[in-house]
């Protein structure tokens, strides 16, 4: 019984995966891509270890994979909006089609120097690939 | 020794990690920017911990999931020192 629901667990946790890396690979700019992978990616392992805690019931490689999921949740959030601060800070700019810029917004309300990072000075391979 | 699951399915499990993280490498070769490639990076490092799950499953052995838990440390650590880098680049305030 354990089994199954450790495949079932496995087998969605590796569907998350593949679908967040596939995020990765075609959505359009930075930002989306930070989206998509880290929370893909951080409920699909996180639904691994999950499936490791059930296969290897009572043991202490189960006891481990809860403690690896707790650092997963409590990291991966904070690695992905460290990342996004700094690409924006860095002059990535936003895809085209982006509707909405309150971060920007707020930046050059506070900084007028951050003028720096407008389209100008932005360095020259920031062009979305698609 | 023994495996906690059957195999044909870790097999599957870990040909499905390796294509993501095919899509990974994809994407840390050909990102435009610097902060594209640290996310692809963050991303590759997640995905190395489930290959240490499988193959702890695999083999039975625990210490598969001490290698887990210190690479999700380390790989946390190496990407905030990443974006404090990129964020740094271009300001000095």
């Amino acid at each position: 019984m354990n089994e199954i629901a450790a495949q079932w667990f496995i087998g969605i946790g590796l569907a998350f995966d593949l679908f967040g890396t596939i995020g990765l690979v075609r959505l359009p700019d930075v930002y989306n891509r930070v989206q998509a992978a880290t929370k893909c990616v951080t409920l699909g392992t996180c639904m691994i270890l999950l499936g490791v805690l059930l296969g290897a019931w009572g043991g202490a490689m189960g006891a481990k994979a809860v403690l690896c999921a707790v650092f997963l949740l409590l990291t991966s959030p904070v690695a992905a909006h460290a990342i996004a601060r700094g690409a924006y800070r860095s002059g990535v700019r936003l895809w085209q089609g982006s509707v909405v810029d309150r971060y920007g917004e707020d930046i050059h309300a506070d900084h007028p120097r951050a003028e720096r990072a407008e389209p100008d000075q932005a360095p020259a391979d920031t062009e979305p690939d698609r | 020794m023994t495996p906690l699951l059957p195999v044909p399915f870790l097999m599957i499990a870990l040909a499905a990690l390796l294509v993501a993280s095919f899509l990974c490498l994809y994407r840390i070769g050909r990102g435009p920017t610097a902060p594209d490639r640290t996310v692809a990076i963050d991303i590759l490092g997640t995905l190395v911990v489930g290959f240490c799950c499988v193959m702890a499953l695999w083999t039975g052995q625990d210490f598969y999931m001490n290698i887990a838990i210190a690479w999700a440390l380390l790989s946390f650590i190496g990407t905030i020192a990443l974006a404090k880098y990129l964020e740094g680049r271009y300001y000095d305030e």
